[in-house]
């Protein structure tokens, strides 16, 4: 199959690839740039581990076409700690005890990055209705949810 | 249709560890030149919190600062073997192994310490902060990095312990069937409170009240991470998920996350948790385990709250909604029992 040649902005950096055709985002962030920290789930859009943002909104990056993103901006979970410091959301995570075993970690940070973005101040349920798309396995939704609450200047509640 | 509500109670006894041929954990300690340890070990954190755990008891141990240890596992190529992380054993096998191989090296650093120092091992005490001193004469000190300095590059010392654990095989004596299949044992119990839709037979949590004995609690906030994470596993497992839904015909088997029922975000409900302590006298620092007693109690809990809620027992896992729309249809509609 011949190669597409794809430009696009990958955390505010230029990057130009050739990909066959029907790769998908994921496989392309991953296997082809090297960024990592989207993850491998299921494949079909049922986890929500491999979530990034292109031009800002959520996108489940197994189910995106790479040539889709031409000339577009993707940002990743890569995208939020500049140099040695963690972005609000990371911190959170991290004094909140929201990860456990992590891997769902990347695609809750997006989303609720995605989230935060729109709505500075979200509430519980809004907060829940954003994550709704990503299964944690350890199932700790409760730190995640208190977390992004945390991050948003919201209160958490015990 | 109307929405019943059910409180349901349950209580565990668990066992810590296994009993199939001996359950051993080893684990291996040393110090590098820069004065900080490395514990070798092979079991696997999958989130419980083992590198936390192991890394807390190796400093407290040695007396020096939780930032100098360093938990370098989970590969079987490089670290002591490790029966594994399952059964609720990982801080009490690996813990108790971690303990004995940081008092070896313990042992190791205050002799290097003594030599330099031209006293008796046995006056010196560690200040948790880096240094050993003499005790009553805290001028009189030596911080570990320079110990271990002098071990590798005066001395020819190795700053090192090893440590095993092992709780043998218990065999079943063939007159009485009496045996000691563990050590120690956890308890828990949960009372779980749940609305039925009697026109759905959906199941809601609305609350789940809770108190685990576990031991001494090493790191609270991790123990109350898996106390609330196990205790959805159990309601998942109560509700939701199964590979084979008709078991045992294989059909309307779930082929991904979306069949494949878990609770989400939306399914969560309050969850009271109170950790009472009581130390094991053969843990490490006192700790059993709360890993696995944690989901237990929530499936017979949520069963008894389904219920007193509508009346139907139902002892088949998971608890779905055609599970306990058939049930009230058998019973000839729903029953809520007397609320206790």
């Amino acid at each position: 199959m011949a190669k597409t040649a794809l430009q696009f902005r990958h955390n505010g950096s230029d990057v130009a690839i050739f990909v066959d055709g029907g790769t998908n985002l994921l496989v392309a962030l991953r296997e082809l740039i090297g960024d990592m920290t989207p993850k491998f789930g299921c494949g079909q859009g049922g986890c929500g581990t491999c979530s990034v943002l292109i031009d800002g909104e959520l996108h489940l990056s197994c189910l995106t076409l790479a040539e889709t993103v031409a000339g577009r901006s993707v940002e990743t979970l890569d995208s939020l700690k500049q140099g040695p410091n963690l972005h609000a959301l990371q911190r959170a995570f991290a004094e909140n005890f929201a990860a456990q075993c992590g891997y769902c970690t990347p695609g809750m940070l997006m989303a609720a990055k995605a989230l935060l973005d729109r709505n500075p101040s979200p509430s519980r349920a809004e907060i829940v209705e954003a994550i709704s798309g990503n299964i944690c396995r350890c199932t700790g939704y409760e730190p995640i949810i208190n977390a992004i609450l945390a991050a948003s200047g919201g209160r958490v509640s015990a | 249709m109307t929405r019943h509500r059910g409180r349901g109670i349950a209580s565990v006894n668990y066992p810590i560890g296994m009993n199939l041929g001996g359950d051993p954990s080893q684990a291996l300690v040393h110090s590098n030149p820069s004065g900080k340890f490395t514990v070798a070990l092979s079991s696997i954190d999958l989130g419980q919190g083992m590198k936390s755990v192991t890394r807390q008891i190796c400093a407290e141990t040695l007396g020096v600062p939780v930032e100098d240890v360093y938990v370098d596992t989970a590969d079987s190529d490089t670290g002591p073997h490790c029966m594994g992380s399952f059964a609720s054993r990982g801080t009490h096998r690996v813990g108790n192994a971690v303990m004995a191989a940081a008092r070896e090296a313990r042992g190791v650093m205050m002799e290097a310490a003594a030599e330099e120092l031209e006293v008796n091992a046995a006056d010196l005490e560690t200040d948790g902060r880096g240094n050993i001193h003499v005790k009553g004469a805290p001028h009189r000190s030596i911080s570990t990095k320079d110990v271990a300095i002098a071990a590798q590059f005066k001395q020819g010392k190795t700053i090192s312990g090893r440590g095993i654990f092992l709780v043998p095989l218990s065999n079943v004596d063939p007159e009485t069937g009496e045996m000691s299949p563990a050590t120690c044992y956890a308890h828990a119990c949960l009372v779980a409170e749940v609305e039925v839709d009697d026109e759905t037979g959906e199941v809601t949590m609305i609350r789940m009240d809770s108190a685990y004995e576990l031991g001494r609690a090493l790191n609270p906030r991790l123990v109350e991470q898996q106390l609330v994470g196990g205790a959805w596993m159990g309601v998942s497992h109560a509700l939701y998920e199964t590979p084979e839904p008709y078991y045992p015909d294989p059909v309307h088997g779930p082929r991904d996350f979306v069949e494949y029922v878990m609770p989400g975000p939306g399914d969560i409900c309050p969850h009271d948790i109170a950790v009472l302590e009581r130390p094991a006298p053969d843990g490490p620092f006192g700790a059993k385990g709360p890993g696995e007693m944690c989901a237990n109690p929530v499936l017979p809990a949520v069963a008894n709250a389904i219920f007193n809620a509508v009346g139907v027992r139902i002892d088949d896992l998971p608890i779905t909604p055609e599970k306990v729309l058939r049930a009230i249809k058998a019973e000839g509609g729903a029953r809520p029992q007397a609320r206790r």
